[in-house]
């Protein structure tokens, strides 16, 4: 599992080379980069990843996505886990 | 790792299909300058109704539209044809990746700068045997020095990811660490699939597939590797020898992966070109797009599978029956064993069909005669009369 921090209060976004597509379950992810397949496993982990970019932070756009307190340490354990596969990337401009 | 229940769920999912698939592989065209024994799809002799540049773009477009986040493009050999090149470029151009198997005969140092400068763009080098005689007997003379020559060139572009991708047979299954060796030597990953009784590979499949014992060592080797070998999810099968290789485990045909032919014909995969699993044609309305959201073969494949035969054995929820297209091009019925199965069920079910009535695949372009003879010697078959 993912061994790397994933600080919730910074701004992150998708990678530009990722490209998301809908699907009942949730959605897959394609990195063109590293030729990796993710599923993202809920609709509503798509909401997250798909709002980091208008969202300050990554706790914001979970916010905006409707996780709630009980429900944050999983979806902060898979942006944790998208973030180690390189798909989401911290904001480059943010020191 | 996922946990085991996501991953089980996600599996249901795509069992019952998705509104796209995940890859495709598409076959350009049946031209091809070699003639290996085991051709899956029998290639040799381009076929006139291939699609044009045109309607290649307009499969792009779909493919695009659908969001197919890559092919897989193979033939025959896909870069005899004149508008490979522009054909990538359009793909990559618009969203979809293209990873690209050939035999390396066209890759000159300047098709290696073209791969090593397009980052939607993926290369693979099909080479059957580590050494030149175990390689050639299969691919034809020559074609192991064409493939190494062509890695070399793919090396020294600097392309950043390019794999060997190697069938696995009988014959060549003692040289698996020297393929490691060879594709490491070359930074090269390593690739390897399963021969399938399809095309020419059913005529050669009865002596040429791995036994029981080197099926089990190919096993060991896989699962010590993890995802550092590439399988392509080709030995789903093997996962009745206990923990399931790295992959999806399942049969994708018509669920998450097809095979678009060169004439246009829609196969649940790629290795099954044959009537009973063609879908339809994309030249026909509706396109791609209907034929893999609604035709009735894709649909019915979607349906929960019963598992006939197998159903109540121990494990038939590690290989779920195994490969359909190994089992109908060996003549043994889809809801039974995989030929290859690891309990030998398949095995003894094929020794009870004395005289194999197996189907031929629905197109034959291999060559009327083999290579020509001139191919390996301008003398050759010439007779000296003294």
């Amino acid at each position: 599992m993912a061994a790397m921090p994933f600080e919730l209060e910074r701004p992150w976004h998708l990678d530009r080379q990722v490209a998301i597509r809908p699907e009942p379950f949730g959605a897959l992810a394609y990195h063109f980069g590293t030729r990796r397949l993710s599923f993202l496993k809920s609709r509503k982990l798509l909401d997250v990843v798909q709002a980091l970019d208008e969202q300050p932070t990554a706790l914001a756009a979970c916010r905006s996505a409707g996780v709630t307190d009980q429900e944050l340490p999983v979806y902060h354990r898979a942006l944790a886990t998208l973030a180690s596969s390189g798909m989401v990337v911290e904001q480059a401009d943010h020191a | 790792m996922p946990d085991t229940a996501a991953a089980t769920r996600l599996v249901a999912h795509f069992e019952a299909g998705l509104d796209a698939p995940i890859c495709l592989t598409w076959e350009l065209t049946y031209a091809c300058n070699l003639a290996c024994i085991h051709c899956l799809s029998s290639s040799g002799r381009r076929d006139p109704r291939e699609l044009t540049t045109a309607e290649c773009f307009g499969v792009i477009d779909e493919l695009q539209a659908m969001q197919v986040f890559y092919v897989n493009i193979g033939g025959g050999e896909p870069t005899v044809r004149r508008d490979f090149w522009e054909i990538l470029d359009y793909a990559t151009a618009h969203d979809v990746g293209v990873k690209f198997s050939t035999n390396g005969s066209r890759i000159t140092e300047q098709a290696a700068d073209r791969v090593a400068a397009n980052d939607y763009l993926d290369v693979q080098i099909s080479l059957d045997g580590a050494s030149a005689a175990v390689n050639d007997a299969i691919r034809g003379p020559g074609s192991f020095d064409t493939a190494i020559r062509a890695l070399e060139r793919l090396a020294e572009a600097g392309a950043p990811s390019f794999k060997i991708s190697v069938v696995i047979t009988r014959e060549n299954m003692d040289q698996l660490d020297d393929f490691e060796a060879l594709a490491d030597h070359f930074g090269a990953q390593l690739r390897l699939t399963r021969l399938r009784p399809s095309g020419r590979g059913a005529d050669v499949w009865d002596r040429l597939h791995p036994t029981q014992s080197q099926q089990r060592r190919l096993y060991d080797w896989l699962v010590e590797r993890g995802d550092k070998v590439l399988t392509g999810d080709s030995f789903f099968h093997l996962a009745a020898y206990g923990e399931p290789l790295a992959g999806l485990n399942m049969c994708g045909a018509g669920r998450v992966v097809c095979l678009i032919d060169p004439v246009g014909d829609v196969y649940a995969c790629p290795f099954a070109i044959h009537d009973a699993f063609r879908a339809g044609n994309i030249r026909t309305p509706g396109g791609f797009q209907s034929i893999w959201r609604e035709s009735e073969l894709f649909t019915d494949l979607r349906q929960p599978q019963t598992g006939g035969a197998c159903a109540s054995c121990s494990q038939f929820d590690s290989c779920r029956g195994g490969c359909m297209a190994a089992k109908f091009f060996t003549g043994l019925p889809l809801t039974g064993p995989d030929p290859e199965c690891v309990l030998g069920n398949g095995e003894s079910l094929l020794s009870l069909l004395p005289e194999r009535d197996v189907p031929r695949p629905a197109a034959d372009h291999s060559r009327r005669r083999p290579v020509s003879s001139c191919d390996e010697s301008p003398l050759a078959g010439f007779e000296v009369i003294r």
